[in-house]
């Protein structure tokens, strides 16, 4: 039970940080020039400045910034993300249509770097200093210190132009009309290369991190203690010292939440997914404040439910965080 | 005599190519019989560690037996396969290790670690494992066995997590405990319990212990036989009573000649009218606030309405265990940590009432030695520089700064040229050396020593005592000397305050407090101290060249 109470303390210690979030934005973007209705009115072709005042008064651009700041902030306390003049439809609901691709995306290339990660760098550390160990460090190197969406070009070019193994962009068969399984599969196979591209930057951190923090653990006086015990080599990795290098993996996965998100707009642009990044962008174009602000407002949740993850499972792996 | 249960002739371990010796052990021959406590005694880099780690076939990497056996039930140990060798240790050969906070796996339970020895060797089931470990648990005198199998190792004192490694290297009842230092690292009461219920265990079970340590006193207290080691060589081996009172080679000799002897020796009385140079008036320190949600925290008492004063020109002992404040006292006098109550008076000016402004004018006069060498030094500054730092700060131009850290090496005896070199090319002692010296520089009237011996070896600690005495005579210091050896606090100190849980239990000049100590725990302090009725051979001490 202290655990989910800590946890939950860490969870509004993050409130203010949203709020700061949101205001900090909102002032933001009033410095740029130009407003949704300049977008609305460049879509049109141009229009005359008696309907564009009259568009501003009817979404409420013609108020002050602080009364427009109140209205958001009190309409967001009753879970309203407002309005999309551009979308034609509540912000809510055209983040919820670009919502599924994007977490696909992230929980997919978080988990495929994780686990290569983990893997990988357990094997880079048992051959530390011989080649397998060099060659995955430079490796590594070479993913972590490349650009994602020149990747992500090089990986259309190769497999999907040269090779035709994966479909170039998308994020399913436009009018497929598949259903169950089989449009399961066609999302998968879609959303193959852009995990791929997204999750080798992030492996090759968590690859040099797991391989660190392996060779710091077998230094440790514990880890001789149970050689010393007459355990094998392979019951000493698995019992001893894989939980506890695991440690500082699990904290990664906190802070790269946030980054990935930022990684995933590259990523989402260069394969055309339908994703929250994509729209993020499209919204800066068109100074659609409202769905800006409900995408950095989910975004900022999705950073801090993971982090609420990460500290339970923490709190989970180690027991000394709880007393 | 009864046949040797482990022989080790000859061992030869080579060190890789690079390090700075080519063996890390010579010739090591040793043997250890049923029954007896063995103790290989012998300073840092002596390889009285290396031998158990070479017994127990764990050598480091790069690290090679190249000559020698160790015979162990007609097999000799070195000829034996990594298979072969993982039956050994544990199931015949157990160990216990220094620090018994790290060497316990901190993600799990005592009993699921003491269980994995079972599991390792044993077809036994989990229930049969299960009902062994609390009784393992409660053989080594754990109050409540059962809760302890379940708890995590940081949720134990240092003194039960070392009797639970007790308990795991015993698990199987193998022939042979090696026991590396495992008293070191824990307070002198609890050290006595460890060492009474190690020979208690040894006696009931016939367990042959390989004993490794660098303390004297300790050897004094459980040893039946010794070996001496230095650099890699077995220098003298016998019996403990012979080693110790007759000890033979020079280097046991001076070895012996550095333990500081329990007696205190005479030294004039202080008057009672004796000028104060620093009062401590009251002080308080807590830890542990309120958090921001209103969680409440645990509030610790570190240092509870303490009065102290220390005499001009004389040394103020404060002894006591781990926790009991001392340490946090002497962080108050120099002002790291802001008292919650009370004055520090120095002469005139209370210390604790000024601001950080004219705290920094006041600092010259007072002045901390700390207690780690290694981590007490910035390493990435020169020697030099970092003596010089302080009179820099008080505004001495930097040239002539430098220029009386040269000086000031002289002075702690360390060669003028080493103010170019940077702290990891010294010795331990050596960089003691250079801690005194930076406290020296501002030319203070009061030294807070906070145990400055005792992470040196006892020859080296000898020498850095005798620079200390001599140098506090010279200039005419005061000293507040923060320590944990009764040993060392009766050679140095005037007077003596024991701490405990935050408080000064007792407080007395030291001839009084050792002939006739009145509080109950300063006397079970000193019933503690190991090798307390041994009196070392040599009467007049004499340096030993490091």
């Amino acid at each position: 039970m202290r655990i989910v109470l800590l946890a939950l303390r860490r969870l509004a210690a993050s409130l203010p940080t949203l709020l700061v979030l949101l205001v900090g934005l909102f002032v933001l973007l009033q410095f740029a020039p130009g407003d949704t209705v300049d977008a609305l009115m460049a879509q049109m072709g141009g229009g005359d400045p008696a309907a564009a005042d009259e568009l501003r008064r009817f979404y409420g651009l013609d108020l002050s910034v602080p009364v427009r700041l109140g209205h958001y902030l009190w309409r967001l306390v009753q879970l309203d993300l407002g309005y999309s003049a551009i979308y034609g439809k509540p912000v809510a609901e055209v983040i919820v249509e670009r919502l599924p691709p994007t977490l696909l995306l992230m929980g997919a290339s978080l988990a495929f770097a994780f686990a290569g990660g983990l893997v990988l760098g357990v094997f880079a550390a048992r051959k530390v200093g011989r080649w397998p160990d060099t060659v995955l460090s430079t490796l590594g190197l070479i993913f972590y210190a490349t650009p994602s969406f020149w990747f992500g070009l090089m990986g259309i070019v190769l497999f999907a132009v040269d090779l035709g193994w994966v479909p170039a962009g998308g994020y399913e068969e436009i009018a497929g009309g598949k259903t169950g399984l089989a449009r399961v599969l066609d999302v998968a196979w879609h959303l193959a290369l852009p995990t791929l591209t997204l999750a080798l930057i992030f492996l090759a951190t968590y690859l040099r991190i797991m391989r660190a923090s392996m060779l710091e653990v077998m230094t440790l006086d514990f880890v001789r203690t149970a050689r010393a015990k007459g355990l094998s080599g392979m019951a000493v990795l698995t019992r001893h010292v894989l939980r506890n290098a695991l440690l500082p993996m699990v904290t990664l996965i906190g802070l790269q939440a946030g980054t990935m998100l930022g990684g995933s707009v590259v990523v989402e642009s260069v394969f055309a997914l339908p994703g929250l990044g994509r729209l993020a962008y499209e919204s800066v174009v068109q100074r659609d404040l409202n769905t800006l602000l409900g995408i950095v407002f989910v975004s900022a949740l999705l950073v801090i439910v993971v982090n609420f993850l990460v500290d339970l499972l923490y709190a989970r792996l180690d027991p000394r965080i709880v007393s | 005599m009864t046949p040797p249960l482990l022989s080790i002739g000859d061992l030869t371990v080579a060190l890789p190519r690079g390090a700075d010796r080519p063996f890390a052990l010579e010739r090591v021959a040793l043997d250890l019989v049923p029954g007896e406590i063995h103790c290989v005694v012998g300073e840092s880099g002596s390889g009285k560690s290396m031998t158990a780690m070479a017994v127990m076939g764990l050598l480091a990497e790069g690290v090679e037996a190249t000559e020698g056996r160790i015979d162990f039930r007609g097999c000799d140990l070195l000829r034996l396969d990594e298979a072969e060798m993982r039956k050994v240790r544990g199931r015949e050969i157990g160990m216990i290790f220094q620090e018994p906070m790290t060497a316990l796996n901190p993600l799990r339970t005592i009993g699921d670690q003491i269980g994995e020895m079972f599991r390792a060797h044993t077809d036994l089931s989990g229930p049969e494992i299960a009902k062994r470990v609390p009784a393992l648990l409660a053989d080594v005198h754990i109050p409540d066995p059962a809760a302890a199998a379940r708890a995590y190792p940081h949720e134990l004192s240092g003194g039960q997590r070392q009797r639970a490694m007790i308990a795991m290297a015993l698990a199987l009842e193998p022939a042979i405990l090696i026991a590396d230092e495992p008293t070191t690292a824990l307070d002198v009461t609890t050290q006595a319990q460890i060492l009474a219920l190690i020979r208690e265990l040894q006696e009931r079970r016939g367990t042959a212990v390989l004993f490794i340590t660098h303390d004297f006193g300790v050897v004094a207290e459980i040893a039946t036989r010794v070996t001496v080691m230095q650099n890699g060589r077995v220098v003298e081996q016998g019996a403990a009573d012979d080693v110790l009172d007759r000890p033979q080679h020079p280097y046991t000799k001076a070895l012996i000649a550095a333990v500081p002897s329990l007696e205190p020796p005479p030294r004039p009385r202080l008057a009672a009218s004796h000028e104060a140079a620093l009062t401590i008036d009251h002080v308080s320190k807590t830890y542990g606030r309120r958090g921001l949600f209103g969680a409440s925290k645990r509030v610790v008492h570190a240092v509870r309405d303490v009065s102290l004063s220390l005499p001009r020109g004389a040394t103020l002992g404060i002894v006591g265990e781990s926790g009991s404040g001392k340490s946090t006292l002497a962080r108050l006098i120099v002002r790291l940590l802001d008292p919650d109550r009370g004055a520090i008076r120095l002469g005139d000016v209370d210390i604790a009432a000024l601001s950080r402004r004219a705290l920094r004018a006041q600092t010259r006069h007072i002045q901390m030695v700390f207690q780690d060498p290694h981590a007490s030094l910035n390493p990435r500054h020169k020697a030099g520089e970092l003596v010089a730092q302080g009179l820099i700060v008080h505004g001495t131009p930097r040239k002539a700064a430098l220029a009386r850290a040269a000086e000031l090496f002289a002075l702690v005896g360390l060669d003028p040229a080493g103010v170019d070199r940077y702290p990891h090319e010294f010795s331990g002692g050596q960089r003691q050396r250079i801690g005194l010296a930076r406290a020296l520089a501002v030319g203070p009237e009061v030294l807070i020593a906070d145990e400055p011996v005792s992470a040196l070896d006892v020859s080296v600690q000898a020498q850095v005592l005798d620079l200390l005495v001599r140098l506090k005579t010279e200039l005419g210091l005061s000293m507040v000397f923060i320590t944990h050896d009764l040993r060392v606090a009766a050679q140095i100190c005037d007077r003596i305050a024991v701490m405990r849980n935050g408080e000064v239990v007792e407080i007395a000049d030291t001839v009084d407090l050792f002939a006739a100590p009145r509080h109950p725990y300063t006397r079970a302090l000193l019933a503690a101290v190991p090798g307390r009725h041994w009196i070392p051979p040599v009467p007049e001490r004499r340096i030993v060249g490091a």
